[in-house]
């Protein structure tokens, strides 16, 4: 039995399309990361609960950019992990922006199902979890 | 924010960006076409970035956050020049619509910016 004189290569999986998932990713996190670090370092007495949603909302985007893009299975996992939470999220706040709009007198990316970002906070967790179901990592990988 | 700027920057930004993406979703590289559109993009934020500074000096400041204004600005700032440089290094196809969406984004961005900067109290 010989054993291999280099790990496998990992199937690289961001191709075509996955592209544009992680480039839009990306963009999101850029822009929540740095709108919720100004709302919570400046403001964060108006709205807490709303600037705290705003602060998790960038956390989930970045680390589903980076997941998207980290090879092997664990990441993939911790891409699907990440994808779903931020759909639960955006549904929960959605409808709670909705139905008790006192909690939120600043809006959050996830207000109103994302309306104010073009409904993309809803339609992209759908998009992330497509692309992840035809796209699951290579099986024969090593340590993963 | 000067409202008809804004509105002019918007209408650039879903034109470029509409292009763009059209453009690689057929099949195109990056091209003079689809990077001159994320060109004038990135200038025309450029002189928003020169509006906001100047504005306040002559009564047009924001109503909401100043610092969330700047932080979107500066975002948005930044992300021609990386779409650019980054598609003239992979150019792929894919490259060509993830510059489009870049445009759109920013769209979205100044939407947000216009919003922050008339309507929201502080």
């Amino acid at each position: 039995m010989t054993a291999p004189e280099a790990p496998p290569r990992r199937a690289r999986r961001i191709t075509g399309i996955g592209v544009v998932l992680v480039a839009v990713y990306g963009i999101l996190a850029l822009a929540a990361t740095g709108r919720s670090t100004v709302q919570i370092l400046t403001d964060f007495s108006e709205a807490p609960l709303a600037y705290a949603l705003s602060g998790l909302a960038a956390v989930v985007y970045i680390l589903a950019t980076v997941a998207l893009v980290a090879p092997g299975r664990f990441w993939y996992r911790v891409a699907w992990v990440t994808i779903s939470f931020e759909l639960l999220f955006v549904l929960t706040v959605g409808t709670l922006s909705i139905v008790d709009a006192q909690l939120f007198p600043r809006d959050t990316v996830w207000s109103y199902y994302g309306l104010g970002y073009v409904l993309v906070p809803l339609v992209l967790p759908v998009l992330g979890m497509l692309w992840l179901s035809r796209h699951r990592p290579a099986s024969e990988e090593i340590g993963s | 924010m000067i409202l008809w700027f804004t509105i002019a920057q918007i209408v650039v930004a879903v034109i470029a960006g509409v292009l763009a993406t059209a453009l690689g979703l057929a099949r195109r590289p990056p091209s003079d076409l689809s990077l001159g559109g994320a060109a004038l993009v990135g200038v025309l934020l450029l002189a928003q970035v020169v509006l906001a500074i100047v504005g306040p000096a002559f009564g047009n400041a924001p109503s909401g956050n100043p610092y969330e204004f700047w932080a979107y600005l500066v975002s948005a700032v930044i992300i021609p020049p990386v779409a650019i440089l980054w598609a003239l290094i992979e150019r792929s196809r894919w490259a060509t619509v993830v510059v489009g969406i870049a445009c759109l984004s920013i769209a979205i961005m100044l939407y947000r910016m216009e919003i922050i900067w008339t309507v929201q109290s502080a």
